[in-house]
């Protein structure tokens, strides 16, 4: 059995699954104080009839760093960092404090002015004397050369509880985003801990042995030992088990766009042949852009509650909620007033289908139509609105940079197929949205625990980045923490193994069983590297990643509820 | 971080072209270049946008040059997208998307001419000048000024705008005498419609920061205050770098950022620069952030000394007197005009061009009509030692009625026997070609 649990802002939903069938499912309000308390009670529900020393696997998809972090209720970091020469950035948001070493690496990694231990020690007097016990190291280049950033921590590996070394983050070029990253890593670290802590001893106490895993904001899990040194990969899974739970639910091999409508807002996503698609560099987390990979999707402020405005003698909505729909005794009409009125939406309990005609009266007065008019009028708009965003949307991710004449003349473009919704409004909303994207829109009977499914079906995933500078004769792969010697004739051919080995093994390591991993190259480049008129060496580059996507494939005809 | 001037940058580093695997112009190019560029977080700043290039058409080549025998033969899928590139930056820029563009691509294009029978010096097509027409075409008549930052005189611009007095171009570069093309020298002033309209500054080996700057504040700036143009265009070959391996300069990152925040181009595009591990990264970082209005002095190669860099006070005076007697020309340039055409009917001029890349030499004279109603057309008479005999006609922007008349009667009864000719018909924004 698999227990995928997802925690949201207002619910924490949780499904059993065995064989690849849902055979429970429980749904709780959030406690927003007490994120573990949300879980624990939410588990316990879930389990009580059920044998628990048959659970393979936990996945739970948590919002306690990503709160954290919107909530300004992180630890206090000392960031330690070397810029070099480029880019003079402010990076005093970040840190509680900032200490700034001199020294440098280049972008092929060569040291060119190395490190003044003598500014180390001052670093650390001065968080000794703030008492900050967490601290992150970031150097420029790091990824090309971690060496810094090792002796860096080496050094002050007695002084402090956490340290987050920039290279271990991410494999790819980014300071800014790397020196945000691992700030934010330290400063999430304690809460982590302290969450991960509790469901460990938790489990123990009930004698669940089960490993569990994390969700990641790439729609991917990890292992909960993994979790406690990245806890800032954990930010943003709520958008990425809605994602795979959508992905569960309505399986495809198409370009697609994907949308969850909620009742505030409505979360967008892409599919490229079915493969998820991600953000370009990393999440984006409040004011903090980050290296960490995460499934693209982007929110607007549209959802069934939404207040209805009239601008213009146009129909407007959100990007506000309203609070309760007008039928409901809320103050303003709402999309779902409409979706009632028209009987799209079946009368919710309390609700009252002529408090819903009221609210289109309101507006119909004020745009002088009739009701039925302004009805269709508003959910046509809605539908309207979210295309006009995906066509943006579509138009930045199919402009996207390529630095090849190959793929600038043969580079795929994504063409949407289909549509597929989730959410309240789905079903209501669904026939406008075929209308104005002219596509066919599809969306699962049951929805509810989505987002558990999708936590429950994801799979450990990992990418790797391998640089290998055969004139210096140094290979590194950051997010391992590798950088050896390699031999003058290494080659793209060896490179690609060692990444597919490389991965294959780490991903053992943490929690992966062998015969489920799926690995893949996903970029390779080996460039001849010219001094004069003479080749010096090769400069090769590759990514592998664990493949993205589920467990394995849904049953659907397991689960009625 | 926000930029103070958005800017647009069309980065195409064409990771999978060469000209040969250990050739300057290989695929390693820009690597180093892209990884700075990414490592900075540039396009995370607000204002900084990326943009891919477009494809350039025949026709885009065709308004600027003579392909022999045709456009397919010569050009390579790399030269429509490094001249495409080119074009996005200037269509970003006159749209208004942004307030400032550099096209990153490559192969360059500043010593391509006119004629074009293969690659001379790495270049094919003149990006910038496929550029500019294209601009006209599409928004309109534009006066447009070119400045050329490359180590090597730009010699292709030049004979595309010799004859062209909406197009002005200054040229600073290492003295011809010292270097390739070997042209470049004060004395070439530019045809009889644009005497004065083509300015060459030579400077002499080991110029540094200094220098330049000396150049572009005493000569470059008060000729573009003279000449007031709509754009400003930075053909920014980044070759005068200290650490370039085919030439002799000295200029640093620093200096190339001090350039373009003086000069304020609106549009810069990459020629040349070979030292492309230990400059380009900086020099292009440095004009980057010099064009988006932002904080560059941090910028600094590894290997930076300002005292080993520091300009020999001989040259400082050299650079003072050529700088003078340039700008004397600029000023004079009326008068000298009418001594040097006046009751000339047909200005010749006879040229041996050299094919470095592609080891083709090209015998050729150019006859520029001296017209009272218009610039005159013009034609070349071409013979490439391994070629045939080639007439190839221009009729410029400005045609009058009795030019366009001779140049078609050229073109359809040319004077003596010629395998090609072609016209080149700029008023119709047409091009012609035939065999005989």
């Amino acid at each position: 059995m698999i227990v995928g649990l997802d925690m949201g802002g207002t619910h924490v939903d949780a499904v059993l699954l065995k064989d690849g069938q849902i055979i429970e499912t429980v749904k709780r309000t959030t406690i927003r104080e007490d994120i573990f308390r949300s879980i624990w009670t939410t588990l316990e529900a879930l389990l009580q009839d059920y044998d628990s020393s048959h659970i393979e696997r936990i996945h739970l998809s948590t919002t306690v760093s990503t709160n954290a972090i919107v909530e300004n209720k992180t630890e206090p970091v000392g960031m330690i960092i070397q810029a070099g020469p480029g880019v003079r950035n402010d990076f005093s948001p970040y840190g509680t404090a900032n200490f700034y070493l001199s020294g440098y690496v280049d972008h092929r990694g060569i040291v060119v002015d190395g490190l003044k231990e003598e500014e180390i020690k001052q670093a650390r007097q001065l968080y000794q004397e703030k008492g900050i016990g967490s601290c992150a190291i970031v150097t420029k280049f790091s990824t090309r050369n971690p060496k810094n950033e090792l002796r860096i921590a080496h050094l002050l590996a007695n002084d402090f509880d956490t340290i987050t070394l920039g290279h271990r983050m991410s494999g790819k070029l980014n300071f800014p985003r790397r020196v945000a990253t691992s700030y934010l890593n330290s400063a999430v670290s304690n809460t982590f801990h302290n969450f991960s802590h509790h469901i460990k001893n938790s489990l123990q106490q009930k004698g669940i042995e089960a490993p569990v895993f994390i969700l990641k904001a790439d729609g991917g899990t990890m292992n909960r030992e993994t979790a406690e040194e990245r806890p800032v990969e954990t930010i943003l899974s709520g958008p990425a088990a809605s994602f795979m739970g959508m992905s569960s639910l309505l399986p495809t091999t198409d370009d697609a766009i994907l949308l969850d409508i909620g009742g505030t807002t409505t979360d967008i996503f892409f599919l490229s042949d079915g493969v998820p698609l991600f953000q370009p560099l990393g999440a984006k987390i409040g004011e903090f852009k980050t290296l960490v990979r995460a499934i693209h999707s982007v929110s607007i402020g549209l959802g069934g509650d939404s207040n209805i405005t009239i601008e213009d003698n146009k129909v407007v909505i959100g990007p506000e909620r309203a609070g309760l729909p007008y039928a409901l005794g809320g103050p303003r009409p709402t999309p779902s007033d409409a979706m009632i009125f028209l009987g799209l939406m079946d009368v919710p309990e309390n609700g009252n289908k002529e408090k819903a005609k009221e609210a289109m009266t309101l507006l119909g007065t004020e745009l002088s139509c009739s009701i039925e008019d302004v009805a269709t009028l508003i959910l046509t708009t809605m539908a309207s609105t979210i295309k006009n965003k995906t066509d943006q949307l579509l138009k930045e991710i199919n402009s996207k940079p390529v630095y090849t004449v190959k793929e600038l003349l043969q580079g795929k473009k994504i063409v949407p197929k289909l549509v597929n919704m989730i959410g309240g409004p789905s079903q209501a909303l669904a026939p406008f949205i075929e209308a104005v994207y002219n596509l066919p829109c599809y969306f699962p009977p049951n929805y509810g625990v989505a987002n558990a499914i999708g936590a429950a079906l994801a799979k450990p995933t990992m990418e790797i980045t391998l640089h290998a500078d055969t004139a210096q004769g140094t290979l590194t792969v950051p997010e391992l923490g590798i950088y050896e010697k390699i031999s003058t004739d290494y080659s793209l051919a060896e490179a690609k193994t060692r990444a597919m080995e490389l991965l294959k093994e780490s991903a053992i390591s943490k929690g992966s069983s062998a015969e489920t991993i799926e690995s893949e190259i996903t970029e390779e480049s080996s460039f001849n590297m010219v001094q004069g008129f003479y080749t010096t060496g090769k400069n090769i580059r590759v990514k592998a990643q664990i493949k993205p996507g589920q467990l394995y494939r849904l049953r659907s005809n397991g689960y009625e509820s | 971080m926000k930029a103070e001037n958005t800017l647009g940058l069309v980065f195409f580093p064409a990771f999978d072209w060469a000209i040969s695997p250990t050739h300057p112009e290989r695929e390693e190019r820009l690597l180093y270049t892209q990884d700075q560029i990414f490592e900075e977080g540039i396009q995370d700043i607000e204002g900084i946008e990326m943009f891919n290039p477009i494809l350039a058409t025949d026709q885009d080549i065709q308004r600027v040059h003579f392909c022999v025998p045709d456009v397919a033969s010569r050009l390579t899928e790399s030269h429509f997208i490094s001249s495409g590139g080119a074009i996005k930056a200037a269509q970003i820029v006159m749209n208004k998307e942004v307030d400032k563009s550099f096209a990153l691509v490559r192969p360059p294009g500043h010593h391509a001419q006119r004629m074009v029978y293969g690659d001379r010096g790495f270049c094919v097509i003149n990006i910038e000048a496929v550029m500019v027409e294209r601009m006209r075409q599409e928004f309109g008549p534009l006066r447009v000024a070119i400045i050329d930052s490359d180590c090597h005189h730009g010699d292709g611009t030049e004979d595309i705008y010799w004859n062209d007095k909406d197009t002005l171009f200054i040229s600073f570069h290492q003295d011809g005498r010292t270097l390739y093309p070997g042209t470049g020298a004060i004395e070439d002033f530019g045809g009889p419609a644009a005497y004065g309209y083509n300015v060459n500054i030579p400077l002499p080996p080991h110029t540094g920061a200094e220098g330049f700057l000396y150049v572009l504040n005493n000569v470059v700036m008060p000729i573009l205050d003279d000449y007031k143009p709509d754009i400003i265009i930075n053909s920014a070959g980044q070759d005068n770098h200290y650490t370039d391996p085919i030439t002799n300069m000295n200029f640093t990152a620093q200096g190339y950022a001090k350039l373009n925040q003086i000069l304020n181009p609106d549009i810069a595009v990459l020629e040349g620069g070979y030292a492309i591990e230990g400059a380009l990264p900086y020099t292009n970082l440095a004009i980057i952030l010099a064009m988006a209005g932002l904080d560059y002095t941090d910028v600094r190669e590894p290997d930076y000394d300002p005292e080993k860099l520091k300009q020999p006070r001989d040259i400082t005076e050299y650079i003072k007197r050529v700088s003078e007697i340039v700008l004397d020309k600029w000023k004079n340039k009326e008068d000298e005009e009418v001594k040097k055409f006046k009751g000339v009917g047909i200005v010749a001029r006879a040229r041996q061009i050299y094919y470095d890349t592609d080891g083709i030499l090209d015998d050729q004279t150019q006859h520029f009509k001296n017209c009272q109603g218009c610039s005159g057309f013009n034609w070349i008479q071409s013979r490439a030692d391994r070629g045939e005999s080639v007439l190839a006609i221009t009729l410029p922007r400005d045609a009058c009625a009795r030019c366009i008349d001779e140049a078609y009667q050229m073109y359809k009864n040319p004077p003596t026997a010629y395998r090609m000719i072609y016209l080149q018909d700029k008023v119709a924004d047409q091009y012609h070609s035939r065999r005989s």
